[in-house]
Order: structure tokens, then C-alpha cells, then sequence
């Protein structure tokens, strides 16, 4: 030991005269730093109530409380956090599909009066109970970089479009195995899907089976909501994806794409033994008008009830508008079979080329029948009411594609136009490319505002079909070569100020003329009401445009029931099948004595 | 044998407290020699310690257990609490393991941020030990100034990872985000200051007459212990060994990073104290280093299956990293599910603190035992996990 290791220690001394380190808090606040992870925001304009923040959250911190806010495509729930267990890890920040949770870096407060309920204290609702910090701008968010919800989905194989204009194949190519788990890994599991789709089908649910690589768990999910998956999985409107919460940062899941999938992985004789459940029979009779999606539907949920079932069918084949409405290289004919063969086999008995109200008479089925499903679709296309609608090359859109299913050659020519803008006008426009001709769509609106799916309208443009907006058909006018010329005239979107969209005016004097072979009108279609004239149908309402129903679809005759398109607003394949599904268990209950069943859907 | 010690029958020491030659003292568990929670039972002769029994499970709370009804995502946000004060090593062990057994891969620049953020928590965490080194031997000052400057760190990981103390930066795939603006230059002045400041510590801890005479010859650990303690990290480099799992089995970087191990010969607390010392400028310099050779963008994260529902494939792995304390190890095992079967952790604390204090304690004045504890640098958290 040395003199130095004596008074070296003194040195510390020195320290005494410089400016201490603390601050003093209570005089100058310190804030957070930027990326702080303080007390939560939640944007509830943002917010669609997923609950992924409370399935992420490894305290069980968060719960979802009902609101009474709410919007479109959203669970009504918002996530109302306890500071007791918080840890403050943020993994409901980065989870968070919307973006609408985020936290502040504020991280002082202070709550009065102990008086409280010791469980609420320091429990609030982000964006609902308000907060100093609600607007406080710093504070962390999901970082540049780092993602933990996989955004892109899995690309789907499709033809190109050079190669399937030539012909009817089915376009989409389909999930292989790999393809469809690491597409069904994407899905978080929120169940808003399962909130919007008609026929609430458990979409997480055979999701998590593709996951779990238990197809035979898959199909049962798929049959307990909807008894034509292969259909569905290959047409249906998808309004599930349009809610997917993945859908609000990313891409949504594709649902429709793992729902065919499903059904494409497993053949049809397995069905049988996969769905097979012992049935008892009622001893009821049921009728069923029109066997498409609604009927067909209607038929499988009453034949697994015991009751048996009589499907009545204008056409040679059943399917409806799956089969006459949709072109084969969206929906595969064998595919549309798979699905109605296995419903038929259940023990349905379908009289095929028999009209109600032609070859037999309604009144002998409310006589014969126990109860009667009705759902005849919208068979009746809408005229454009314009001069020249009734010259021989002018047809409808759903006329085309019949005339192609049942294998006949509709004459398109070499060059026709369709008018209208919805999935009828595309499938129209699109079988004349694929048959040779040059399509043109001309359609009053702009090209946002088209009712069609927008994959349709991308792949109509792909197709080389040309799209002409904001064009009014005026007149159409036998030419002189054969051909018709159709007179048209430019529009104006002008909006009202009514909060509605933008309507199409004509421009004064406008005046184009466009030679073609063909004119399609495809502007929409209503139903034919001719079979309900009878003795039996007194009871029925027939309202402005549509039969009136009660929610199951129970018309003011107890017996009479009805769905579909002409019964519901949405007018798609699944919400007629859902229609089916909710007349048969409101029938079933109606047979057993019952005012309505029971439970909620 | 001194008569000191009590005599010994069959094997065993015979206390005749009757005779009031021996006193059974408890120390703890709030000890001043650790930080968190642990207690002694010491069997004492005058002031001298003759025995020593350890008592820890203070601070058990069942991480282990807990992860293995958790998925590993919601693993991620608890393992950091294993080890308060260096919570880092934890985050990274447990995404590196978790990747391994996934397979995955993570960006370069999240290698560097890791490495940045295993470096920084070493200098916060030495900043920690070094107070508590100079308290228990009465200089309550170098405590004050490096608890203190401790904060200046934190203020760094609050700008990089968004949390002071539990920083969950690490998460499996990567880390959660780039440095912000300003970060770098912030971090050169509170690096500046923090090797200022060893230098001062230097000057008042090692040319310090008490700090010599009572640090010089306590607790030695001689070459014979290594083995038979499992002794790891500085205690090991303290007595003349050049182990370090940075240099020997190179992870994340620290291959590509321009350091040498720090040894002393003495194997006593003040050579222990001072390798660590030396280790802190390692760091700074390490961290220098660091913030010039990392890459300045690219991704940060390599997407994972949906974490949600990760299911990682079944087998086991170890993964190790060299914390301040030493070796600091996760055994995960998985059996395919959503959950991790077992997750074990090694910590080093375990038998320094434990089995080889126990041993070191023996011989030891009563005033002295938290300076020993220290220079062992026990983390009771990470024994009892």
C-alpha cells in the first residue's frame, strides 16, 4: 500500500461540484421516448374488433367488451385492457391486422379515490373511455421491417390469358397441399368471416383443419352450412374475404380457394362415409320448386332431417343458375355434379323438365306436400327499353350462356357488345371471347362503380374484352350488312348531393354508333310469379317486387316457403344456400309443431 | 485443522452451540450481495465464516413451467424476466433457439442489432455490478455514479427497443426495429461519458487502499475449482483462463468484431473486479465498432409461419451465449405442438452462487461475504427461473 491508494479516493470529491444527474420530475415531465411503449390508442375508426390483440396477449390483459359503435364488418367488440397484468410487450400493437391499436409514450397515471371496484382499477377501453394520451402522436408503433401478420397470400396458379381464351377450361388452377396449409396459416382465426358470410359457415374452423392437414374434419365444417362447398369454393361472391381483417393491411385470405381445396381433395364416393349419419324418417313430405342453390340446399338439410323431399325442375339438369348462369371455365360441370349428385343420392326425388304451373299444378303439390320450399330464382332478364330491343340479333346475357351449356351455338357473330356491368354482363362478355368473337361491355357508369366482382372485370380485361363506361345505349338499328348498329350516347356522373353514388346523365347531343353482330343485354333479371296462381296461393303476399317472407323465409302461409334470389337482397349462390338451409330448419320445426326453432341463426 | 472449526465426527462438522463458540447467522434474503433475492445461513466462529448453507427460491417463478402452456410467441414477452438486470441474453437465446429448431434464418441487420443490444445490456449490467461491487466494500460513491449512469443506457435501449429494463426486442425471426434517428449520435456521447467515467471508477476503486486490502486475496479461485464448480464467464477469466463463448464458439457477429479476451491471474475478487472493468471498455468498444460496421437497412425480420398458431417441428436444441456472469444456456425441447415441451435455462448464477460460494465462503469474514457475493456476480432470478 502506497500514499497514492490513500488519497486517490479523495478524487471523488471533485464529482461534488458538477450538475447532478436527476432530474426533477415533477417541475419538467420527461417524456417517452418515440418508440416508448406506453399506455395504449386504439383508432376507432380503424378498429374492427378482430380480438387478435387478446388472443396474442400472453396475460390475458385483454378483453373484448361489446360497443355500442359500430360499423360494417366489424365484431361490435373492442379490446379493453387491464393495466394489472399488461406487461407492456406491444405484441397486441404488432398483431394488430388494422394498425388501429398503438400506444403512446405517455406513462404516468393517475387515478383518484380507491372507492372504485379494486377490479377496475386502472381497466380502461382505449378510444372508448378517453385518455390524456388518445392523441398523443410518439409512442410505439409496428416498426419499418418487421411484420409478424404474413400480408401476401399465396399466388394461385391460373391460365394465362392467351391460353384460356381459346377454350372452356377451368381457369384457376387450384391450392396443391403445401400451397393450401401455408395459404390456411395466414388466417388469424377472428371469425368476422364467419359474421358476414350468409350462411355463417365456420370458415376459421375448416381453415384450421387444412392447417391441421384433417381433410375429413374440413368437409364435415363445410356440409354442417353448406351442402354445395365445390360450388361455393369456386363461385361464390366471397363476401367473407371482402371483411378478412388481413384484407385491412394486406391481402385477404383466400377463402374461396381452400373451401375448393377441400372438396377437390377428397372424391366424391368418399362423401358418403365421410358425412353418413343415421337418419330417421319423419313420414313428411316436402316439395321443392327449382332446384338450384336454394332448392338444392333446402333438399340435403331436410333429407338429413328424416323428412323426404320432391325437387321440381323446369330444366333437364338441376343446378339452376350454377348451370345455366355460369360459364364452365368458372365453374366446371363435373365439379357443379360432384356436389348435386351427392345431395340427389341422399334419397331426393327430382322431376327434371317439369315446370310448375306448366306440366303440373301447384295446387295438387300443396295438396300432396307437407310443406313447400320455393326458390325459382331470377329467371326473367330485364329488358333495356330501348327502340330496336325486339330485332332478331338483340338477346340477353343469361340466354348466351344457356344456350352455351346446353351445348348449342348461340350466333354470336364476330363481334357483339353487352350492356350492364354486373357478373352476368362479365361471364356474357367473356363467353364471347372464349367462343371467338370480339367482345365489347358498355356500361352506364364508370368502371369502379360496376356491381361485378373486380377479379371478374380483371380478368374480362385480360381477356381483351374493351370496356366502355359511362355510355347509355339510345336506340339499336338493323344495319345494312346483317349487323346492328347500336346508338349510344356519352354520360356525365353527376351526384346529387344526396349521399348516394354518382347517377349517369346523358350528355345533350351526344350521339356514337357502334356496329356489331350481336347486342347482349345484361342489366339485370326478375322473377316469374305465373306458378303461383292458383286456388292454394290466396294466403301468399306478393309485395311491390318480391313474395313477402318473414325471416326463415315463412310466408304468410305456414306451408309455403321460399329463398334464393327472390327472396333475398344479395342474390348470390351462398345466400341462397342459406336461405335453404334456414327454410329447412324452420320447416323442420314447423313439421314437428314448433313455431320456430330454437336456436339463433 | 484450526480450532476455529468445530470437530469433526464421522464425516460431519459437530456444533456445540452450547458452547458459544459458534453462532448460526441468517443473512437475507433482501442481501446486499446479490441483487434480487437469496439468503445465507452462515455458521459462524467469532466473525469468521465456517460455514456457509445458501437458500434461494425467493424469486421462483415458474418461467419454465410456463412455457410450456404457452406458445412461443407468448413465451417471447416473459422469458426476458428470468434475469432482471441483463434481460437480453434470455431474449436471445430463446428466439435463437426457437429459430434453430424452426430452421429459419434472420437478416443480417437484425444479427447486428442483436449484437448491438447483447452489448449494451452488458455494459448496463456491469454498470449494476460494479456499484454493488464498491458498496460492499464500503464506497458507496462509485455505486451512486454507476447506478446512475446505468439510466444513460437505459435511455438508449428506451430509444432503440421502446422499454428501459424488460426490453422484448429479440423476438423469434428478428428483432422489431432499426435504430432511430439521432440514435447513433446519442449513443457516441453516452458512451464517451460511460468510459469517462470507468476511468474515474478506475482511479477510486483500484488505487483505493480498503478497496485492496480487503478485495486482494478474497475468495480465490484456484485452477482446481474450474472444473469442479462449472466456474464460467469473468470468474473464470479472473483466475487466468481465456474462456469466452464470444471468441470459442462465435454467435450472431462476434466474429467479425476485433476483440481479445480479458484475463487476470490472481483469481481473487480484486482480479475479478478488475477483468470485468476491463470487459465494460470492451464493450464500448465492441458497441463502437458495432454501430460502424452494421449494415444501415434491410429487413429486420424474417417472416415466420403465423405466429399465432406456430407449430415448431419436434427435436431439441442448446443454444448458449456468453452473458456477464458467463455460459448462460436454453435446452428447448419440441415435440411438434404449439407449445415448447420443455424449455430449460442455464444460468451461470446457479453455481456461482450457490455450490461454489458456499465453498468460497468458508474461511471468510462476516463484513466481507457481500463483496465475495459480488465478485461472483450472482443473478438469484436466473438460478431459480
Amino acid at each position: 500500500m502506497n500514499l497514492k491508494d490513500v488519497l486517490s479516493p479523495l478524487y471523488v470529491w471533485k464529482r461534488a461540484f458538477e450538475k447532478p444527474y436527476t432530474i426533477k420530475t415533477l417541475k419538467e415531465p420527461r417524456p417517452g421516448a418515440d418508440r416508448y411503449r406506453g399506455f395504449h390508442q386504439n383508432d376507432l375508426d380503424k378498429c374492427i374488433g378482430c380480438g387478435s390483440c387478446a388472443e396474442i396477449c400472453q396475460n390475458v390483459s385483454i378483453d373484448m367488451i361489446p360497443v355500442s359503435e359500430t360499423k360494417e364488418g366489424d365484431s361490435g367488440l373492442r379490446p379493453k385492457i387491464d393495466y394489472g397484468r399488461c406487461c407492456w410487450c406491444a405484441l397486441c400493437v404488432d398483431i394488430c391486422p388494422s394498425g388501429s391499436l398503438t400506444m403512446s409514450n405517455a406513462y404516468t397515471w393517475v387515478e383518484e379515490g380507491l372507492d372504485k371496484d379494486v377490479r377496475e382499477t386502472f381497466c380502461f377501453t382505449p378510444g372508448v373511455d378517453k385518455k390524456p394520451w388518445d392523441n398523443e402522436e410518439k409512442g410505439y408503433r409496428r416498426l419499418e421491417g418487421y411484420e409478424l401478420s404474413i400480408l401476401e397470400r399465396v399466388k394461385m396458379e391460373e391460365l394465362a390469358p392467351a391460353e384460356r381464351v381459346n377454350s372452356f377450361i377451368e381457369m384457376v388452377k387450384g391450392f396443391s397441399k403445401e400451397q393450401a396449409k401455408k395459404e390456411a396459416d395466414r388466417c388469424i382465426e377472428c371469425g368476422i368471416c364467419t359474421a358476414t358470410c350468409p350462411g355463417h359457415m365456420d370458415i376459421p374452423g375448416y381453415i384450421r383443419a387444412i392447417r391441421e392437414d384433417d381433410i375429413e374434419a374440413g368437409i364435415k365444417i363445410l356440409y354442417a352450412t353448406n351442402p354445395l362447398p365445390g360450388v361455393c369454393g369456386r363461385i361464390c361472391t366471397r363476401r367473407c374475404e371482402e371483411v378478412c381483417s388481413l384484407s385491412l393491411r394486406g391481402e385477404a385470405v383466400s377463402i374461396r380457394w381452400l373451401k375448393r381445396y377441400l372438396t377437390d381433395s377428397v372424391e366424391a364416393e368418399k362423401y358418403r362415409d365421410l358425412l353418413h349419419d343415421e337418419v330417421v324418417p319423419s313420414g313428411k313430405k316436402v316439395a321443392i320448386i327449382g332446384a338450384g342453390p336454394g332448392g338444392l340446399s333446402a333438399a340435403y338439410y331436410l333429407l338429413r332431417m328424416g323428412h323426404s323431399v320432391e325437387i321440381f325442375e323446369q330444366n333437364e339438369a338441376a343446378g339452376g343458375m350454377l348451370r345455366y348462369g355460369i360459364p364452365e371455365y368458372r365453374l366446371p360441370y363435373g365439379s357443379l355434379d360432384k356436389d348435386i349428385d351427392f345431395i340427389i343420392s341422399l334419397g331426393a326425388k327430382v322431376h327434371l323438365n317439369t315446370k310448375v304451373g306448366r306440366d303440373v299444378n301447384f295446387d295438387d303439390i300443396y295438396k300432396d306436400f307437407d310443406a313447400i320450399f320455393a326458390g325459382i330464382g331470377l329467371s326473367e332478364s330485364f329488358k333495356i327499353g330501348v327502340e330496336g330491343e325486339d330485332l332478331p340479333n338483340v338477346t340477353s346475357g343469361l340466354n348466351i350462356l344457356k344456350l352455351v351449356t346446353l351445348g348449342q351455338d348461340p350466333q354470336l357473330g364476330d363481334d357483339v357488345v353487352v350492356i350492364g356491368g354486373g357478373n352476368v354482363a362479365m361471364d356474357a362478355a367473356r363467353t364471347a371471347r372464349h367462343l371467338g368473337a370480339k367482345a365489347k361491355v358498355l356500361y352506364r357508369r364508370r368502371l369502379e362503380d360496376m356491381p361485378a366482382d373486380p377479379v371478374e372485370v380483371r380478368e374480362a380485361i385480360e381477356e381483351d374484352v374493351e370496356f366502355i363506361t359511362q355510355g347509355i345505349p339510345l336506340k339499336i338499328e338493323q344495319a345494312p350488312d346483317g349487323k346492328l348498329d347500336l346508338i349510344w350516347g356519352k354520360a356525365e356522373m353527376v351526384d346529387d348531393g344526396s349521399g348516394k353514388r354518382p347517377s349517369p346523365v346523358l350528355i345533350e347531343g351526344s350521339r356514337e354508333v357502334m356496329r356489331v353482330s350481336k347486342v347482349i343485354a345484361a342489366i339485370g333479371q326478375g322473377a316469374e310469379y305465373g306458378w303461383l296462381e292458383g286456388e292454394t296461393t290466396k294466403q301468399v303476399k306478393l309485395g311491390k317486387w318480391k313474395i313477402e317472407a318473414d325471416r326463415w323465409g315463412r310466408t304468410d302461409d305456414q306451408k309455403i316457403y321460399i329463398g334464393g334470389d327472390m327472396f333475398n337482397k344479395t342474390a348470390d349462390a351462398i345466400s341462397a344456400i342459406a336461405d335453404g338451409h334456414r327454410s329447412a330448419r324452420s320447416i323442420d320445426s314447423y313439421l314437428a309443431g314448433e313455431e320456430y326453432p330454437k336456436d339463433r341463426f | 485443522m484450526n480450532d476455529k472449526y468445530p470437530p469433526i465426527v464421522d464425516g460431519k462438522s459437530v456444533y456445540d452451540l452450547d458452547s458459544q463458540k459458534y453462532l448460526k447467522m441468517w443473512q437475507g434474503p433482501q442481501h446486499p450481495g446479490v441483487t434480487g433475492n437469496m439468503s445465507l445461513e452462515l455458521d459462524i466462529s467469532g466473525d469468521q465464516i465456517i460455514k456457509c448453507n445458501t437458500h434461494v427460491g425467493y424469486l421462483h417463478r415458474g418461467f419454465e413451467k410456463l412455457m410450456e402452456r404457452r406458445r412461443y410467441i407468448n413465451c417471447f414477452p416473459i422469458v426476458c424476466r428470468i434475469c432482471v438486470p441483463e434481460p437480453d441474453t434470455n431474449e436471445y437465446l430463446f428466439a435463437a433457439a426457437t429459430e434453430e429448431l424452426l430452421g429459419v434464418e434472420i437478416p443480417e441487420r437484425a444479427k447486428w442489432l442483436r449484437t448491438l443490444d447483447l452489448e449494451l445490456s452488458r455494459l448496463a449490467s456491469f454498470f449494476m455490478w460494479i456499484g454493488g461491487q464498491s458498496g460492499a466494500f464500503g464506497s458507496g460513491t462509485v455505486a451512486q455514479w454507476s447506478i446512475a449512469y446505468r439510466d444513460y443506457v437505459l435511455d438508449l435501449f428506451e430509444e432503440l427497443t421502446g422499454a428501459r429494463i424488460y426490453h422484448m426486442y429479440m423476438i423469434p425471426g428478428g428483432v422489431r426495429g432499426g435504430l432511430p434517428e439521432g440514435w447513433i449520435q446519442h449513443a457516441e456521447k453516452v458512451l464517451d461519458g460511460a468510459s469517462k467515467l470507468l476511468d474515474e471508477i478506475y482511479y477510486v476503486t483500484f488505487h483505493n487502499s480498503v478497496f485492496k486490502s480487503r478485495a486482494k486475496g478474497l475468495g480465490i479461485i484456484t485452477p482446481d475449482l474450474i472444473d469442479r464448480f462449472g466456474v464460467v464467464g469473468p470468474n473464470v477469466r479472473g483466475s487466468g483462463i481465456a474462456r469466452d463463448l464470444r471468441k470459442d464458439s462465435p454467435y450472431l457477429v462476434y466474429d467479425q468484431l476485433d476483440f481479445n479476451i480479458e484475463t487476470e491471474t490472481a483469481g481473487d475478487t480484486y482480479a475479478r473486479t478488475l477483468v470485468r472493468w476491463k470487459e465494460m471498455h470492451q464493450s464500448i468498444s465492441l458497441i463502437r465498432q458495432i454501430i460502424m460496421l452494421m449494415p444501415k437497412s434491410g429487413p429486420l425480420y424474417t417472416t415466420l409461419p403465423n405466429v399465432l398458431h406456430l407449430k415448431v417441428p419436434a427435436g431439441e436444441t442448446y443454444v448458449k451465449a456468453e452473458s456477464t456472469r458467463g455460459e448462460y444456456g436454453y435446452y428447448m425441447v419440441s415435440d411438434g405442438s404449439e407449445f415448447p415441451r420443455k424449455v430449460t435455462v442455464r444460468g451461470p448464477s446457479y453455481s456461482h452462487g450457490m455450490a461454489l460460494l458456499e465453498h468460497l465462503a468458508v474461511g471468510v469474514n462476516i463484513a466481507d461475504t457481500h463483496g465475495l457475493m459480488i465478485s461472483l456476480h450472482t443473478y438469484p432470478p436466473e438460478i431459480e427461473r
